[in-house]
């Protein structure tokens, strides 16, 4: 039996005609992919999922496996629970490396923020050559951060720092400083060349931020009577809050696990004064062979990102909400 | 055993007698991975002469990469879990123990060479031996003497080198007066660090662990020899010396910023190659100047760390056995002694043999201590055996950081309970 046309009476009236029996159209397989968004999505997503799975997912998994074993080079070790955490956590090296982290993130941060804020604002004005150098400020950033640090590790060498000789010949001291060879002295030159290396991204990135602010906004203030200070308290800062709070959470993350600087600056020295959790770590698994123990102490860099990235994060979503 | 008898034992004779190299897969490549070494010409001749000598002998390419020694053993771990790379690679101290499971048995190797050459220096062969089984095959002793000016030692009062620790300490002080402090390192570096701190504590007569392997580093010895570093170090030396690695000192000395350091014998080597650079302040070349002497005697005698070397073949690497046909070949006396010649004294060799070698009649008297350095050496991790658990102490640099922690204000006895502690964890 024909069935009734599209838009008929259903036979209840009217005139009911036959048509041939349509063909059943068969899409061919690859557009009947391309009309299925599941099956589109899973397509377009895949990639990224298995570079996500081979380079983020796997590592992190292994890398949580070697610290639950007792793995050292060449030996698989067995599941030894939380025995290396428990080992770094009363290794004194790791508790002197532990401080140092925070130390060192926090210092760098403020100083990279702070830096990198006035060098934004200073950008942001109109001058000529403006294009050359905000290009040109980007160059800390650029160089690969071992090349920059040998070049540091230069200035401050103990024996021919170029620094002693400028101070020296300035009649500014009358022995050398000991740039590296102090705990103290070490650790805030390594804050000074991460600071040196990472004030751009702020500036750039805040600059980034301070040019979407419309400059009616400041008139107004202005003609109200504000300074300066007023106007970028009032107006600027609260505008670049949410810019800031992501640069602020990238930088953190970058610091906190930062190996690169510390490793050819002061290679965690002297006396483990400089050393950070990923130079420790990278020492106990890499160079001495103990994986399990070194996957362990990188881990414990895992919670404590996790939390301030999450508070920064909240406090982010409030700003937005507000 | 004759060099006959030597090349029957180990098949050397055999590729000699056929004329031809041994039937190795065509296209066979050996990769061996070395330091940079701190003679140039060591690398350059094995480069442009022992290797391609060896791979027409042996029927394979060798291709020789050189590393700064401080990545070594990262490279190694990152070989070894990887389980690709080179396919020989150097080792240092007692390194060999960190890796046993990974390397391949060279016991044939190694005791032909040492039947050979009358045996193995005793640090060589205990960085090396597990049991009786060869971890890898030994390749020469760098020894560690204290190159120093001569005529800053006489102006300070020193016609002759000091005898003991506390006379080194007397004439550092009155050197470092004068501004020639001493130059040493207390820093984190594979090689100078632990030549110098290790024997403080073997020369005032304390060791990191007993014979049976237990931590006995809390003494009033080891107490007294930090004490000792920490005056040496304000009185004497220069105290920029905590960042150095062991490239610092020879660039300090060839400066004239220092009046001695201990150190291979590569600050002479380089002094007299370069001379029409290397001068000292009175325009004349520093190598005229320069002089050697082994570390004072402490309290309980004058023990010295010459450090060994050797080659491990890796368990990863396919071509295990023309790995070990190189290493039988490199080792044998004919081959080695090119090496050891242009090396001047740099490299000790691995048994008393070469120190028979003509080459030490040649080398100037400023040299000739170098000829038996090696024979007053214990080796890391005495009195206990030299093993994995030692190199994780040297690796974390526990008795180097004991010092400089003492040295930048510590007390001597808290430094070495701290030192004790760490040991205690890792020794029991």
């Amino acid at each position: 039996m024909s069935k009734p046309i599209a838009g008929g009476s259903n036979g209840a009236a009217g005139l009911e005609v036959a048509l041939p029996r349509p063909r059943a159209i068969r899409p061919r397989t690859g557009g009947h992919v391309l009309e299925n968004e599941r099956l589109l999505a899973f397509a377009l997503l895949s990639p990224t999922v298995v570079l996500l799975g081979m380079f983020i997912a796997y590592p992190f998994v292994m890398g949580v496996w070697l610290s639950l074993s007792s793995t050292s080079v060449g030996n698989i070790g067995e599941f030894v629970g939380a025995r290396n955490f428990v080992k770094a956590w009363n290794d004194s090296i790791f508790q002197t490396a532990f401080k140092n982290t925070f130390i060192y993130t926090f210092w760098a941060t403020i100083f990279k923020l702070s830096l990198g804020m006035w060098l934004a604002l200073l950008l942001n004005r109109s001058f000529r050559g403006k294009r050359i150098v905000r290009a040109s400020m980007l160059l800390p950033f650029i160089v690969p951060t071992v090349l920059s640090t040998f070049a540091w590790r230069w200035m401050f060498d103990p024996t021919f720092s170029v620094l002693n000789w400028l101070l020296y010949q300035s009649g500014f001291i009358v022995t050398k400083l000991p740039f590296l060879s102090d705990g103290t002295y070490g650790m805030w030159c390594a804050i000074t060349v991460n600071t040196w290396r990472g004030m751009p991204f702020f500036a750039i990135t805040l600059l980034a931020g301070l040019q979407t602010i419309n400059p009616d906004l400041h008139e107004a203030a202005s003609l109200d009577g504000a300074n300066g200070w007023r106007r970028f308290w009032n107006v600027t800062w609260p505008l670049l809050k949410p810019v800031t709070l992501v640069v602020v959470v990238f930088s953190v993350i970058q610091t906190f696990s930062d190996f690169q600087l510390i490793y050819v600056l002061t290679g965690g020295g002297p006396a483990n004064a400089t050393h950070l959790l990923a130079t420790y770590a990278y020492q106990i698994g890499v160079a001495t062979g103990l994986l399990g123990e070194g996957a362990a102490i990188s881990l414990f860099m895992l919670p404590v990102l996790f939390v301030v990235v999450w508070l920064q994060l909240r406090y982010l979503r409030r700003l937005e909400g507000a | 055993m004759d060099r006959r008898g030597f090349l029957k034992t180990t098949g050397v004779a055999g590729i000699l007698a056929a004329g031809r190299a041994p039937a190795f897969a065509q296209g066979t490549k050996l990769h061996l991975l070395r330091w940079v070494d701190f003679v140039p010409a060591g690398d350059q001749i094995l480069r442009q002469q022992l290797l391609p000598e060896a791979g027409k002998a042996l029927g394979v390419e060798v291709q020789l990469e050189t590393i700064n020694a401080n990545d070594l053993q990262p490279r190694i771990t990152a070989a070894i879990q990887s389980g690709s790379g080179a396919d020989i690679i150097m080792t240092l101290h007692n390194w060999p123990h960190l890796y046993k499971s990974s390397v391949v048995d060279v016991t044939d190797v190694a005791e032909g060479i040492a039947k050979d050459q009358g045996g193995f220096y005793a640090q060589a062969e205990q960085a090396v031996k597990d049991g009786k089984q060869y971890l890898a095959v030994p390749f020469g002793v760098n020894g560690l003497l204290i190159a120093y000016r001569k005529s800053w030692f006489k102006e300070a009062g020193a016609e002759t080198p000091p005898k003991t620790l506390d006379e080194y300490r007397q004439l550092g002080t009155r050197l470092k007066k004068k501004g020639h402090p001493i130059g040493q390192t207390l820093g984190h570096t594979f090689g100078d660090a632990p030549a110098w701190s290790y024997p403080m504590l073997w020369n005032f007569g304390a060791a990191e662990r007993d014979r049976q392997g237990k931590t006995k580093l809390d003494s009033k010895e080891t107490v007294e020899s930090v004490k000792w570093m920490t005056a040496f170090w304000k009185d004497a030396c220069d105290e920029g010396g905590f960042a150095w690695d062991d490239t610092n000192n020879n660039r300090a000395f060839l400066a004239g910023e220092i009046a001695a350091t201990l150190n291979g014998a590569s600050i002479y080597i380089a002094a007299k190659r370069q001379q029409d650079k290397i001068k000292d302040e009175r325009g004349e070349p520093m190598w005229r100047d320069i002089d050697h002497f082994a570390i004072p005697a402490g309290p309980a005698g004058t023990w010295g760390y010459h450090i060994p070397f050797a080659h491990m073949v890796m368990k990863y690497s396919k071509n295990q056995k023309p790995a070990k046909d190189l290493l039988r070949w490199l080792g044998a006396k004919d081959q080695f002694a090119k090496w050891f010649e242009v090396m001047e004294g740099f490299s000790a060799g691995s048994t008393k043999y070469w120190e028979r070698n003509p080459l030490w009649g040649r080398l100037d008297d400023a040299m000739k201590l170098y000829r038996t350095a090696a024979q007053a050496s214990r080796i890391i991790g005495w009195e206990g055996a030299p093993d994995a658990k030692a190199s994780e102490v040297y690796s974390k640099y526990v008795v180097t950081d004991m010092y400089a922690k003492a040295a930048q204000g510590l007390a001597p006895a808290d430094a070495a309970k701290w030192a004790a502690a760490e040991l205690q964890k890792i020794y029991g």
